[in-house]
This record gives structure tokens, sequence and C-alpha cells, in this order.
């Protein structure tokens, strides 16, 4: 089980947050483009579902599955997106990433003053927590490689 | 297990095949008082809620009918302009029925179009090296299952979200169009596929799985 990498977009698309912690393969871009293609696939993805649902959909979009990885994405009605990828075996990650936006976000972006809204999170402490909570979770383990 | 629909798209991205296999129709035909307590505005050539979701009629659903007269675009059967009739206090009370609009050929042309790069852009940001494209997407209302042969069809079914096994479905999908599609003389490639043996064997296979599952598939 491995959590590969997290991104963390405001409602405009911004990217407000990258980490990484098991990334083996780069995309070969900078990381604004790539957060760019990221937001624009989930954008393109919400619509998709829109249209395709035999239903009226709620959450909408929750997760997609690869050959060796999966992308899970929980958006909030203000239209934070948190979009983490993980191996195919993860378990309980859409929890995962409400407990993220609740308790290390809103704690450590969110009231914290000197983080503008819709900028770069650059502070320390929401890297250290994020990176402690994400270690401390079931599914990380780091690859024996 | 149901299944809603099954897509095949060409390597091009082109739409050669789709059957909405049940699709459950979303309908409520509602009595209502002046001024109306629900926001409709005019888009995509269709009267849609905005706002005011309530009684099953929820945001994104569109005006089918005005007193059972059926709306076609803006207008009425009996020409009337729809807007015009909502905003005068004589014509209530109104009853208007509001469904949730099913996708026209040329929308599942457009979706079909629009999966294509999705599934490209999944292995282009993968995070580990030799990853495949999406294999399934999961919202709250449906699963997409989705196989790509080596030759670059893709093979997709919607299916309600506790579906297993949907894998085995889209092979056996993929053997029933290599059988009564490429087989038959007069199919060319990439084109629309409209042979009859492929959709009466297709429509046996969905019906089958959906009455004992995929185990004896």
């Amino acid at each position: 089980m491995t959590i590969h990498n997290m991104y963390i977009f405001d409602r405009y698309g911004t990217l407000l947050y990258y980490g990484e912690w098991n990334r083996t393969k780069q995309s070969g871009m900078s990381l604004e483009e790539e957060g760019k293609l990221m937001y624009g696939m989930l954008f393109s993805i919400k619509s998709f579902v829109t249209k395709i649902s035999p239903l009226d959909p709620k959450d909408g979009f929750m997760h997609y599955k690869t050959s060796k990885y999966t992308l899970h994405c929980l958006e909030t009605p203000s239209g934070l997106k948190f979009v983490l990828n993980t191996d195919n075996q993860a378990q309980g990650v859409r929890d995962l990433l409400k407990k993220i936006y609740a308790e290390i976000y809103v704690k450590y972006a969110i009231r914290n003053p000197l983080c503008g809204i819709g900028e770069q999170i650059n502070s320390e402490l929401f890297k250290t927590k994020l990176d402690a909570f994400i270690k401390q979770t079931p599914n990380y383990a780091v690859r024996a490689s | 297990m149901v299944i809603y629909g099954v897509y095949i798209v060409s390597k091009s991205g082109g739409l050669i095949y789709n059957y909405d296999h049940n699709i459950p129709r979303v309908e409520t035909e509602k009595t209502f008082g002046f001024p109306l307590d629900i926001k409709l505005q005019y888009e995509n050539k269709k009267v849609v809620v905005v706002f005011g979701q309530r009684d099953g009629i929820n945001v994104g659903h569109v005006l089918l009918s005005v007193n059972g007269c059926p709306v076609s675009g803006r207008t009425t059967e009996d020409g009337r302009d729809v807007f015009d009739v909502i905003e005068a206090k004589e014509n209530y009370p109104l009853s208007l029925k509001f469904g949730r609009p099913r996708a026209t050929t040329n929308e599942k042309i457009v979706l079909a179009s629009m999966f294509y790069p999705l599934f490209a852009l999944a292995s282009q940001l993968s995070p580990v090296p030799k990853c495949s494209g999406i294999e399934s997407l999961v919202a709250d209302t449906f699963k997409l299952s989705c196989f790509q042969t080596l030759t670059g069809v893709k093979f997709i079914v919607v299916t309600d979200t506790n579906m297993q096994g949907s894998e085995v479905v889209l092979k056996r999908i993929y053997e029933l169009y290599s059988d009564y599609a490429l087989k038959n003389p007069f199919y060319s490639l990439e084109m629309p596929i409209r042979c009859e043996l492929f959709d009466t064997s297709l429509h046996t296979l969905l019906e089958l799985v959906e009455k004992s599952g995929t185990a004896n598939l």
C-alpha cells in the first residue's frame, strides 16, 4: 500500500499545494504545467460524469483506477479539490481526504492569517503536519526497493 | 446488477457503437401556483432548472411538458414560448413536467471523444511508470469500466456502482465484436457497427449478466 502524491486545487484551478511521497515517474514538465493539466482533466471528468450519469449525481466523481494507480478526488462545496494518488489496494481514502481537509487544511492553512486565499500554501507548519498525517496512515508504506 | 449502457470507441476516438440498456426514467409532474418557486433558464436548446431543488425536481432537469403539452426547445407544441407562459399570471395553476435529460446520439459522440483524452491523460499524469489509461471510473451513481484492446479499440460499459466482474463482460463483448462485427464482410473498420447479429447477441449477453451475474460467462 502506497500513497504516491497529492494535489490541492482551489475553485479557480490554482494549484495550492503539491506533496510527493512515493513517486517513481516524473511527468517531464514543470509542476505548474502539470497542475494545469491535472486540473483540466478533473474538470473534464466532472462534466463527463454529470452528462453520462443515468441518475442525478450528488457527490459526482469519486475515483478512477488504472492498471498501476488509483486517483481519488474530493471536492468540497466551496470548490476546493483534494486529489490523492495511491496504489490500487488502498482502502478508505475518501475519509482520509475528508480528514486532510478538516484537520490539516482548515487548521493550518485557513486559520493561518499569513496564508492568503487563492495563493500557494508555503507554510512549513502545514507541510510538516500533512507529512506527519500521511505517514501515520495505514495506507502509507515506504517502498522496499 | 444493472447495466445502463455499452459504448464502443474506435482507436481514433469515434463512437462506433452505443446501446442504452435500461436507463431509469426520472420524471416528475407537479402543479405550480404563481409565482414559480424554481428558477428556469434556457441553455443548450433546453429549458433547464438552475435553482430551487424540491419534490424530486433537481437542478439540471429539463422542462418536458407544460399542462401535458410537450416542449421542444423553448416552445411548446402549440407554438407558445415557454417563458411567456410561465411568466403570465393568468395561466396558473400550471402543471409542469420535469425530467433528467437523456443524452442524444450527438451528445454521446461528444462524450466518447471526451473520454479519449481523459484516458490518455490518466496514463500521462501517472506517478508510476508503465501505467495504462483509465480502467474504471467510479462516481456516486454509476461505475464505468473500460477495456482497451491491443489494437486500440475501447469497450466501455456503464453499470451501477456495486457491479462485480465487469472485465469478464467486456472481454465477452470483445469476443462478440470480433465474431459478429469484424467477420461481417459488409463491415468496414472505424465505421459505426450496424450488424443485426451483433446487436442480438449483445442484448442476450447483457440480459444474462443482469439475471445471473458474471459467474457463468
